[in-house]
């Protein structure tokens, strides 16, 4: 379970987060949408501890996360999967190299099992025979499922998506959209979602939230926030240029 | 040094100084803690030590012919014909304790910290620091860790290879292009020479190695704003490390025994 209280985060004199309130059941899947820069991906990094907040807490299965650091908050930062937005793979390894990267550290497989849990992982995200190409070898929707491989290789029970399905072609896309759904039904995954696309926020969401100018200011189920009276989230989720959000 | 949004140039120095001073203690910490890193640190000690075995080299032979010629000139100058053979021992102090170990320590941060700065930095501009962590392996540990271990260790070996370079060509440009008599130069050499002046320039390789590293990875790990980020850091972490070569060197010297 991830409880989120009061989280608060800036650059400089730039508040993103300023008072983020959100809870998160064990197996949920929750999808958060937003402006392109109102602080998404922060939020990720937050939960994962890359980034420390400023005030705020983070609890994961009911400890507060976000006072640790270091070697502390890497024991609990093994719980959590993450698939960056631009993939982030490293990029002097080959692809099974950075598959393999979380199985080393995170379980105790020999090099064998390693093996198969890669080409399994690839499998899922429908990626074959690719292990020994390095990331520069590989187009854009291949590296994001490269980095989704990664990420879930290592069956993470909290796994966080920044934009799956951006950069990817429509029915890939959706083959995401149904491994998210797997992940959730099978393992029992927690998840967070964040994306642009509200057919395949429909599609995998238990419940969405709006992040805008620093809090949550819609929290429901996809059919709730379709039927949202709030004009900010009707605006968004339509892509209207007209209407009370002016700072785009 | 860049200015601080809101404090002086001074404010600015020292603040980044702490930064400094915050990751080498970090990084000091994690080097006795389990489990190493083990295949980053052997990589970079191939890194460091191949990467700059022949500039090493190039640097040390013409630094030993060029100290070798002015000391040449000295004692023909002003302590006559025949006294350039106790040129020897000076040669050998001033390359062993001085010019050997700064040749290194300057070459060392323009090829290996500047390649730190930049291949750091771009990992965190695209987030592959971030992704490390995520994955398990602490940055400091996967990537400051072995670096400065390895420059740690491979600038004293660098050193001392560079010293018997440096020292075998001073002998050469005295005894072989100047005629100066060999069996006198080389007694004398051994006579003064001494063991603590070849230890006291490793000690201070030693020391650079830890300079050129930290620094290294620092501008790398704060390194922000594409491309261009990388490319101030990569500059800034040779123009901080070799100055902050030539000033330790310096302390160093004034507070090392004679
Ligand atoms: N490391 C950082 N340093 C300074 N500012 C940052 C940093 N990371 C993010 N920001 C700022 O925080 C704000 C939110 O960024 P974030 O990446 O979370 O946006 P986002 O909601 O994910 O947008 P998008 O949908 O375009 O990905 C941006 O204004 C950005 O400038
Ligand atoms: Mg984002």
């Amino acid at each position: 379970m991830i409880g989120i209280v009061d989280l608060h985060k800036s650059f400089g004199s730039k508040k993103v987060l300023n008072g983020v309130n959100l809870e998160i059941p064990k197996g949920e899947t929750m999808v958060v949408i937003g402006q392109s820069g109102s602080g998404k991906s922060v939020l990720l990094k937050l939960l994962i501890g890359v980034m420390t907040p400023d005030r705020g807490e983070i609890r994961i299965d009911g400890m507060n996360v976000a006072p640790l650091c270091g070697e502390e908050r890497l024991r609990v930062t093994r719980k959590f999967g993450m698939l960056f937005q631009a993939a982030a793979l490293f990029d002097s390894m080959t692809v099974a190299q950075n598959v393999a990267f979380g199985l080393k550290r995170y379980t105790d497989l020999g090099p064998d099992e390693i093996a198969g849990r890669v080409a399994d992982s690839l499998a899922k995200v429908g990626l074959r025979g690719i292990e020994r190409l390095m990331p520069h070898e590989l187009s854009g929707g291949m590296k994001k499922r490269v980095g989704l491989a990664r990420a879930i290789a290592y069956g993470p029970e909290i796994i966080l998506y920044d934009e799956p399905s951006t950069g990817i072609d429509p029915i890939r896309a959706d083959a995401i959209n149904e491994l998210i759904v797997l992940l959730k039904k099978e393992m029992n995954v927690t998840s967070v979602v964040i994306t642009h696309d509200m057919v395949s926020a429909t599609k995998v969401a238990d419940r969405m939230a709006m992040l805008y100018e620093g809090r949550i200011i819609a929290l429901g189920t996809p059919e709730e926030i379709k039927n949202s009276a709030d004009p900010i989230v009707q605006q968004f989720i339509h892509g209207r240029a007209e209407g009370p959000i002016k700072n785009w | 040094m860049s200015r601080d949004r809101n404090g002086s140039l001074l404010a600015g120095f020292f603040r980044q100084m702490g930064e400094v001073w915050i990751l080498f203690a970090e990084t000091f910490r994690n080097l006795f803690r389990k489990p190493w890193e083990r295949k980053n640190f052997l990589q970079q000690l191939e890194e460091i030590g191949a990467r700059t075995l022949p500039v090493v080299s190039l640097t040390a032979a013409f630094g030993g012919l060029v100290f070798g010629l002015q000391t040449y000139v000295g004692f023909h100058r002003y302590v006559g014909q025949g006294s350039e053979a106790y040129g020897g021992p000076i040669i050998s102090l001033g390359l062993t304790k001085e010019l050997i170990p700064i040749l290194v320590g300057l070459m060392v941060a323009g090829r290996v910290g500047s390649s730190m700065a930049a291949e750091i930095g771009t990992m965190r501009i695209t987030e592959q620091v971030d992704a490390l962590f995520t994955l398990g392996a602490d940055p400091n540990r996967y990537l400051v860790v072995p670096r400065t271990a390895a420059a740690f260790l491979m600038l004293p070996c660098l050193t001392l290879f560079g010293d018997i370079i440096g020292i075998i060509c001073g002998m050469f440009y005295n005894v072989t292009i100047m005629g100066v008599n060999g069996k006198v130069y080389l007694r004398n050499t051994l006579l003064y020479l001494q063991f603590w002046d070849v230890v006291s320039g490793l000690i201070k390789a030693a020391v650079f190695g830890i300079i050129i590293a930290v620094i290294g990875c620092w501008q790398g790990l704060k390194a922000e704003g594409g491309a261009e980020g990388v490319g101030r850091a990569t500059t800034r972490a040779v123009v901080i490390a070799s100055i902050c070569i030539l000033i330790v060197n310096f302390f160093i010297s004034k507070f090392l025994p004679g």
